[in-house]
């Protein structure tokens, strides 16, 4: 690996690759890049990998997806099946299901790809998903990097996207409710709904024009808008230069880990190899979505338990549990003469909105309540932001109680509970699920501080009970060594900031409101042990006499 | 947790300690000392690992082996059954992730045993200096001057007047992508057509119904006569015409006034188009009377003209109105007397046009 020094001129490389690299550097000059990212500096940690996993779960889609494409046909024009899967022999359906049942069972290695495209596709926005809880949970998303957070947002919801686009492509049963369904939310829009739908459709529901516009949506524009926000997306991590968790030897001014090569690209680029490995696997083994069990799509026929893609599931769920009627009170009603639907409008943009909403304004939202306009690249453990866990949780409850509801019908049918009782209790959680989870999460957080505080005053437990002389049982106490003590007390506890003057002298309303915020945010604090504590601690606890040696090691 | 033998009151530490500095900090020991690896210090332990590297990846060729072994020796012919599929779908996937498990897995091994493993420290740099800074505000003051804008308002006013107009051709056209909606939505295919009313026919065959055949508790399916007929639009037709057909016992049947003639004997038609989002409402509780959408759990109850009794439907199914013809196959002797499926905004107007 002497590709590093052909930055040095003039001089001849040493290996075959020092002279290749050598050749194309003479003709396209790329020593700088190499200079800059070959030996450069990316922190470690398992949970770094979820992005990671994304971004190779959007590569394998697009080598399995290029082959689907070449046996897929999205045309909805009818025709009768001849292939192989003799139950829907001769059945009458549209060119897209026919031309999916033959990439399953017709084409060699087309079921294979078929599964692993979209085992590919669930991964994608599942891994997408967890590395957003990472960077929420360790305050990743602040400054400088609030940018790179809203590009990752828009990231999640062009996935969601590319996935429902895809999901609908096959024409059969289950995906033909899918869109019937979308239709139904579309029109409840109000003014336009209709117009929309019948521009969607190309007229009436389902038409035959939906599947090939969402092919030229799901093949050429989404992923292309994905590509160009995954390329913005590293661009801003090269420039921001990774986050690492607190420890000893890191700070703000600092990264600490691994060169890039050799030993980081080949962690990565082998897990690479992994990820691909995995979805092999499952598509090996485990069915997804099988078509021909469905059937074509026909506007009578549905089957029971019905379920969308699991990404899709809390938009369905909040569908299901609003209700439409409560006692007398029609939540569609006719205003001006024309029909309001707010029973489907609501669930199907409120959630979503808010979701959204709070997770592109956070970073913004919480600089404003902090007033920390620092640069931050020593990540947070998540037990020493309380309130900001809190909040994570709490929005992360909620979206399961709507994916839960979801399954409504599933919960109700497994675990032999009503129907409706399974409902009632999922509408009372969505209101109230997030207030017990952010109460909960708030307390857990803060007595692993105070865990932390403890271990930091009085060293680890040793397990071993000691009889003292006057009879009384101790458990002794270890001191930690200097590097693990660092972890425990290296860590910024801020106060509440309250309301200041502005230029004229004024506390406004809205820095009032701010202090309010700010005070909510930090009042609950538990701050890190300063080495006089520390020293009280050891002083004051004479039982600790005995493990007098480690003692001294530690009163440095 | 603290042992506190003297029983003093334990110091959580809730309350701030306000303004810490840094003398009250604890001071950063800097990295741990790098910890040799068994492979560092151990030239076995090295060559062992090279070992199982060099193993892993060849488990990746013989996963290779296994994809083109199953590609090529198990044929698709025209006799495969489902089986065949399933174990050819087996073995290409476990050839696959064995090739790239076993590169991957290797890659990695090599990396954590035989590539150094320091970590080092990299200074971070400011992301712009106040130099670049300044040059780059300098530079766009500059353009900004250079054309001018602010000292010829009329251009940018034009400009910004052209520049807000040039999407709505855009807007133009794609307000061709489909046709106007205008009343396609209130009418469906039962409407009698040239004074001849439209039989209730089986889903999906189309064969009719007699009123005999209709026993209490059952239920059918139903498809308009003449659907199987269509050859465009069909689907679009079936999207608005299924209809769920059932008998009851008709003293449990709440009829209000003006629908005394929509049902016979007890045999009534309902639009199976959920008036939530549009699912089909296939479940029929015969017990209870009920219908349930299994997309959403909208239920409705027959007895009482499918009023909504639980779930996230506001209104009820619309009733087909049917009578028995000459022959007696049950016929529908108007269209819906509302617009079918999920509501939209121009849906009540539509309504009161039928009605009028």
């Amino acid at each position: 690996m002497s590709a590093a020094s052909t930055a040095e001129a003039p001089f001849v490389a040493k290996t075959k690759v020092g002279r290749f690299t050598d050749f194309v550097d003479e003709r396209v000059g790329g020593s700088g890049i190499l200079r800059e990212f070959g030996r450069k500096v990316f922190p470690d940690h398992w949970s770094f990998m979820f992005g990671e996993v994304a971004l190779y779960s959007f590569v394998i889609l697009l080598m399995s997806g290029t082959f689907l494409t070449f046996f897929f046909d999205p045309s909805m024009a009818e025709t009768h099946y001849q292939g192989s899967y003799t139950p829907l022999y001769n059945v009458e359906m549209s060119v897209a299901y026919n031309s999916s049942l033959n990439i399953s069972f017709d084409v060699r290695g087309g079921l294979f790809m078929r599964q692993v495209h979209h085992w590919a596709a669930l991964l994608f926005v599942a891994s997408l998903g967890v590395h957003m809880l990472r960077v929420f949970f360790t305050g990743a998303f602040r400054k400088p990097r609030e940018m790179n957070w809203v590009v990752g947002g828009v990231l999640l919801i062009l996935a969601m996207a590319a996935g429902f686009t895809g999901y609908s492509l096959p024409d059969d049963l289950l995906s033909g409710n899918g869109l019937r369904i979308i239709d139904g939310v579309i029109k409840s829009i109000p003014v336009v709904g209709t117009y929309i739908s019948f521009f969607l459709f190309g007229g009436e529901f389902p038409g035959t024009a939906i599947i090939g516009r969402l092919y030229v949506l799901h093949i050429l524009l989404v992923p292309a808008l994905i590509l160009l926000m995954i390329v913005i997306h590293l661009f801003m991590v090269v420039v921001h230069k990774h986050t690492q968790y607190p420890g000893p030897g890191r700070n703000d001014g600092n990264v600490v880990g691994y060169p890039l090569g050799p030993v980081y690209a080949a962690k990565a680029g082998g897990f690479f190899f992994i990820v691909f490995g995995v979805i092999a696997l499952m598509a090996a083994a485990f069915t997804i979505n099988p078509i021909w069990n469905y059937g074509p799509y026909d506007p009578s026929p549905v089957s029971a338990g019905t379920q969308p893609d699991w990404y899709i599931g809390f938009v369905d769920g909040a569908l299901r549990l609003m209700p439409g009627v409560v006692n007398d009170f029609h939540f569609e009603y006719v205003i001006f003469g024309q029909t309001l639907t707010l029973n489907v409008l609501l669930p199907a943009l409120v959630p979503a909105g808010i979701i959204f909403t709070v997770l592109f304004t956070y970073p913004w939202i919480e600089r404003w309540i902090t007033k920390d306009n620092r640069e931050h690249h020593v990540l947070d453990r998540p037990r020493n932001a309380p309130t900001r866990t809190a909040i994570g949780v709490a929005g992360f409850t909620w979206y399961c109680v709507m994916w839960a509801a979801a399954g409504s019908d599933l919960i109700a049918t497994h675990f032999m509970v009503s129907l409706n009782d399974v409902t009632y209790w999922l509408r009372a959680l969505f209101f109230v699920g997030p207030i017990i989870a952010f109460v909960v999460t708030k307390r857990v957080a803060l007595a692993l501080q105070r865990k932390d505080r403890e271990i930091s005053l009085h060293g680890r437990e040793t397990g071993r009970i000691v009889r003292l002389p006057h009879g009384e049982f101790i458990e002794v106490h270890a001191p930690l060594d200097e590097y693990k003590q660092y972890k425990l007390v290296g860590f910024e506890s801020p106060a509440p900031i309250p309301a200041q003057p502005n230029e004229h002298g004024v506390v406004t309303r809205k820095e009032k409101r701010r202090a309010a915020l700010s005070k909510w945010f930090f009042e609950d604090r538990v701050a890190p042990a300063t080495p006089a504590e520390v020293e009280a601690a050891h002083s004051h606890g004479h039982h600790e006499a005995i493990e007098g040696t480690e003692q001294k090691s530690l009163s440095h | 947790m603290g042992n506190h033998s003297d029983g003093s009151p334990n110091h959580s530490g809730t309350v701030a300690t306000a303004g810490q500095n840094d003398v009250e900090k604890f001071q950063d020991p800097g990295l741990p000392p790098h910890r040799l690896r068994l492979a560092d210090t151990d030239p076995k332990a090295a060559k062992r690992a090279e070992r199982q590297v060099a193993i892993l990846f060849g488990v990746s060729i013989v996963g290779t082996l296994i994809f083109l072994g199953a590609y090529f020796a198990i044929d698709l012919g025209v006799d495969s059954t489902i089986a065949t599929i399933r174990n050819q779908n087996l073995l290409l996937g476990l050839g696959t992730a064995f090739a790239m498990l076993g590169i991957g897995t290797g890659i990695v091994h090599w990396a954590k045993a035989l590539m150094p493993d320091h970590e080092v420290s990299e200074e971070r740099h400011a992301i712009r200096t106040e130099e670049d800074r300044q040059a780059a505000v300098r530079i766009v003051d500059d353009i900004v001057e250079e054309t001018g804008i602010k000292r010829r308002p009329l251009i940018r006013n034009t400009l910004l007047g052209a520049v807000a107009l040039a999407p709505l051709p855009a807007i133009a056209v794609f307000g061709d992508l489909g046709p106007r909606p205008d009343d396609k939505l209130a009418h469906t295919m039962w409407a009698p057509k040239d004074g001849k009313l439209k039989r209730l026919t089986r889903d999906p065959d189309g064969t009719p119904i007699k009123a005999s055949d209709v026993t209490i508790g059952s239920a059918f399916h139903v498809i308009p006569e003449g659907l199987n007929e269509l050859h465009e639009g069909k689907l679009n037709e079936k999207a608005k015409a299924v209809v769920l057909l059932m008998r009851l016992n008709p003293d449990s049947l709440k009829i209000t006034p003006g629908r005394e003639d929509w049902s016979y004997n007890g045999i009534v038609a309902y639009s199976k188009i959920c008036t939530h989002v549009g699912c089909p409402v296939a479940l029929y509780e015969q017990q209870t009377h009920h219908l349930l959408c299994p997309c959403h759990q909208s239920t409705f109850d027959l007895t009482q003209e499918c009023k909504v009794i639980f779930g996230p439907a506001s209104r009820p199914l619309p009733q087909l109105p049917i009578a028995v013809d000459a022959e007696g196959y049950l016929v529908a002797t108007s269209d819906f007397k509302e617009p079918v499926g999920p509501s939209y905004w121009e849906r009540d107007e539509h309504e009161r046009r039928i009605n009028s």
